[in-house]
């Protein structure tokens, strides 16, 4: 007696269908599974024993060997018990064997014989539609996720009696319901942060506000309590709401790392802020088993790094290859993953390690002490930061008056036209913004006037600008001007471009 | 071996300084006689040779470091090394030894020169204050040292970092002279990101260390070198030193060696100025400005020094408005939009303007202040 059920791996970000087969023969009792199977999938055998056994079936005297396949690849995670289940228990005859094909299961079980949830369910039924199938079985905390997608059925199941009947047709089970447009409108809009708590700083803000418009990293310096991280938490607030598919496919990365906390779908924009101690590698993404890392859970929001200069100085320097790329391959002995990641990188960071450089009434650190902090971070990692800015430590006075401060609300307004501006100019290109233009396209669409030009020049030659400054601060005029809804950029845009020009060694602690 | 080089082996011998120099010069005569000497001399010498408390001033160790190192192809051979690499080697005996040195207590027994010493005819004003300072107190530095330097008068000063650094730096753009007072051995440029100074210095005026080529950086030579730095002077000027500020100790030895002091003073709150404010206090001249100190120097100067007035035009509109809440104490913008209250980009826009039209300077980035 052979059977045949279907189920799903992940695969860097997307769903790879493992069919695992069972076949029950004559000869020693016997449970076996083969597979290229990881340890958790091996012990697999143990758990579907027992939850059979204490779901009521008595599994014959009989040789039982389960296969998944595609065979040379590793299988990885506690998603194959159910299915492995109700294989044995279709080669047994308990279930006929057609109603198995077109239905994808997944699921993890306890001894008890009831269904845990799993990670990575979303890509899963995403790629089980692609790949034609009608039905999905899921655990029944995960099928809000798995009913996101369009086109297949998700049901969610919490007992391995329930799948039983679900699959006989004994009983009448409704398909998960996640109505996506309600969803989206319903998006719980009041924010607890607001750019609007933050007094002060209209210097920061500003360039912030530019650096969200054409996605410029930028890189924040001030002394400790200047506001450096609560600007920086504030950020996702001010970015345009997310499109349907960039929550799928931000919800995609978030469903394989588990950290989906029972929503459908993440609707935020991501704000990851992960510790200077960590890793290369959680960082990056990686593993025996593969995971998307912190810059990829940050795909389409905002990477926070704070205190920049104290993170591990290799750490930091993996960034600078997906920051160009938008993505991060990681290669492992099995095979290669590509995750996505194309974040805003946010930095802050003192200005020397006393943290008060250049107020010298606090600050007793040697200039070449100064130098040296900030060295910590190569040039290679500046260049990569657009925009720069000195947050400055706001006196009491200054907390005090109630100047009547923007919200987010109206920030994001101004924030969406300039993004529309560079959707519709880039439209024929394979970008979105202004912070992607390569230095030819910069020709192409920074072009500056007679004035402007001359402007640029003079600056040039007074701050002794390098070259590397040039396409920046090109860059970030482009930006500054579509804010002011400006088809040429003008001088104004230029010296406030300038104003933010990024930290070159030279620049600080002269 | 020429007299010179007999001179150069004294003063080279381990852990004999100035007074052990003197000493040994009274008995012997000359240097040459010292080479020469006997076992059974030296022994006398050591028993007769006592401080004023009575302590033995030879060691073993001494008498064992003359008798062992009178080697005359080591010395000539250094010797030679010294004269090729452009370092003048005077000694008390030759007559180009500053006056204003030999009458010091403990006058270095021989000076290394690279560059000139400076001429006696002129006077020479200490700069000293602190390594770490504020931009005020660079801009002081590069300015009084420059308009005195621009005056025929000499700056010296310790090439250290910080305001040493600024006042050297002020005096040779305003294309005067200055005279660089080393903690170590002549050939070794420290701090080494002043090795731009060092070699303009040698040109423009001299770099002076009583240690021989070789000898390291070490803390303890710093505060030896400073009785140089007054002795050679004709005034010291402080700028920016904390209360507890190595300065001071130059100020002492000046005040010992009957020099004039000038501080320029700080805000009560700024703890850079405290040690200044506290001279000011003591009776030094408090400088305000260049003439201060010129009409200490150059008798019957009493002509306004001309502060050069930045050329351009006046500023006018919201360039009037920036212009005017800006000081010498760098702003950041930030600060600037609070006072103006105008808005971020007509800010940035202006102040770059006026940077351009030299009228205002950053100091760091995105600080901005007024052109002294």
């Amino acid at each position: 007696m052979f059977s045949k059920a279907y189920s799903a791996a992940i695969h860097g970000i997307d769903g790879l269908i493992v069919s695992v087969e069972a076949d029950v023969s004559d000869g020693l009792p016997l449970f076996d599974m083969v597979g290229l199977l990881g340890s958790e999938v091996k012990e697999a055998r143990e758990r579907v024993r027992i939850a059979l056994k204490n779901s009521g079936y008595q599994l014959p005297a009989k040789r039982i060997t389960v296969n998944l396949s595609p065979a040379d690849i590793r299988k990885e995670g506690t998603a194959f018990d159910l299915p492995v289940a109700i294989a044995i228990l279709t080669a047994f005859g308990y279930i006929p064997e057609e109603s198995l094909s077109h239905v994808l299961i997944i699921g993890e079980l306890s001894l008890s014989g009831t269904i845990n949830k799993v990670n990575g369910v979303l890509p899963i039924v995403y790629s089980a539609r692609q790949q034609g199938f009608l039905k999905c079985i899921v655990p029944k905390e995960n099928a809000r996720e798995g009913a996101v997608v369009n086109g297949i059925q998700t049901y969610g199941v919490s007992t391995l009696l329930e799948v039983v009947e679900l699959l006989n047709a004994v009983k009448e089970f409704v398909p998960e319901f996640v109505d996506v447009k309600q969803l989206f409108h319903n998006q719980d809009r009041e924010e607890d942060i607001d750019f609007a708590e933050v007094a002060g700083q209209k210097a920061a803000k500003r360039a912030i506000e530019i650096a969200v418009c054409g996605m410029h990293n930028i890189l924040m310096i001030g002394p400790p309590g200047s506001g450096k991280t609560m600007l920086a938490k504030r950020i996702p607030t001010i970015m345009p709401e997310l499109s349907f598919e960039e929550s799928m496919e931000i919800s995609k990365i978030y469903s394989i790392a588990g950290l989906m906390d029972q929503q459908p779908l993440i609707l935020k924009r991501p704000f990851r802020s992960p510790h200077h101690t960590i890793t290369t590698t959680a960082l990056t993404g990686g593993g025996i088993t593969p995971k998307p890392g912190e810059i990829s859970l940050a795909h389409l929001g905002v990477l926070f790094l704070d205190e920049l200069a104290e993170f591990q100085k290799n750490t930091i320097e993996v960034l600078r290859q997906p920051l160009e790329d938008k993505s991060i391959n990681i290669t492992r002995l099995n095979a290669s993953y590509r995750y996505p990641a194309g974040f805003m990188l946010v930095a802050a960071m003192n200005p020397c390690s006393c943290g008060y450089y250049p107020d010298r009434n606090k600050c007793n650190c040697s200039i070449n002490l100064v130098k040296r902090y900030l060295g910590r971070i190569s040039q290679p990692l500046l260049d990569r930061f657009d925009i720069c800015i000195e947050a400055l430590q706001m006196n009491y006075k200054e907390l005090e008056v109630q100047e009547k401060q923007e919200t987010s609300e109206e920030i994001r307004r101004r924030v969406s036209i300039a993004r529309e501006i560079q959707m519709e100019r880039y439209k024929e290109q394979n970008i979105y913004f202004n912070s992607e233009l390569t230095p030819r396209s910069i020709k192409k669409y920074c072009k500056l006037g007679t004035k402007e030009q001359s402007l640029l020049e003079q600056a040039f030659i007074k701050m002794n600008l390098s070259a590397r400054a040039y396409h920046r601060i090109l860059k970030v005029a482009r930006t500054i001007a579509d804010l002011d809804q400006c088809e040429q950029i003008g001088t104004k845009h230029i010296s406030e471009a300038i104003c933010y020009r990024s930290m070159d060694q030279k620049y600080w602690g002269e | 071996m020429t007299d010179k080089e007999y001179f150069y082996w004294l003063s080279n011998l381990y852990n004999i300084g100035p007074k052990k120099i003197d000493m040994l010069l009274q008995y012997f005569g000359s240097a040459e006689d010292i080479f020469h000497a006997s076992i059974e001399a030296l022994t006398e010498l050591k028993a007769i040779c006592r401080t004023d408390s009575g302590v033995r001033l030879f060691s073993d160790e001494d008498m064992d470091g003359i008798i062992n190192n009178r080697n005359r192809d080591v010395v000539h051979h250094r010797f030679t090394k010294l004269i090729e690499h452009g370092i003048q080697f005077i000694t008390k005996e030759d007559c180009e030894y500053p006056e204003k040195l030999r009458h010091i207590y403990t006058a270095p027994y021989a000076l290394y020169v690279k560059g000139r010493l400076p001429d006696p005819e002129t006077k020479c004003l200490a700069v000293v204050g602190a390594r770490e300072c504020s931009t005020y107190g660079r801009e002081m530095a590069e300015y009084l040292a420059g308009a005195v330097a621009k005056e025929g008068i000499a700056i010296i000063s310790g090439l250290a970092r910080g305001i040493d650094s600024y006042a050297h730096h002020g005096a040779l753009v305003a294309g005067g002279k200055t005279y660089g007072i080393m903690g170590c051995g002549i050939d070794i440029c420290y701090p080494k990101e002043n090795i731009n100074l060092y070699m303009e210095m040698q040109k423009e005026g001299g770099i002076i260390s009583e240690y021989a080529p070789g000898i390291k950086p070490l803390a303890g030579n710093f505060p030896l070198r400073n009785r140089i730095i007054s002795a050679l002077s004709d005034g010291i000027l402080v700028i920016e030193a904390r209360e507890k500020s190595g300065s001071l100790i130059t100020v002492d030895m000046g005040l010992e060696q009957g020099k004039d002091i000038y501080a320029v003073p700080g805000r009560v709150t700024d703890c850079l100025s405290g040690g200044c404010n506290n001279l000011i206090k003591m009776g030094a001249k408090l400088i305000t400005s260049p003439k201060d100190i010129l009409e200490e120097f150059i008798p019957g100067y009493m002509q306004e020094a001309k502060r050069t007035e930045k050329e351009g035009h006046i500023p006018e509109g919201n360039q009037k408005l920036i212009y005017s809440c800006l000081s010498i104490e760098p702003k950041h913008i930030e600060e600037i939009a609070i006072l103006t209250k105008l808005p971020m980009d007509t800010l940035m826009e202006q102040l770059l303007l006026l940077e351009l039209g030299g009228m205002v300077k950053q100091s760091t980035k995105n600080y901005y202040m007024r052109f002294f």
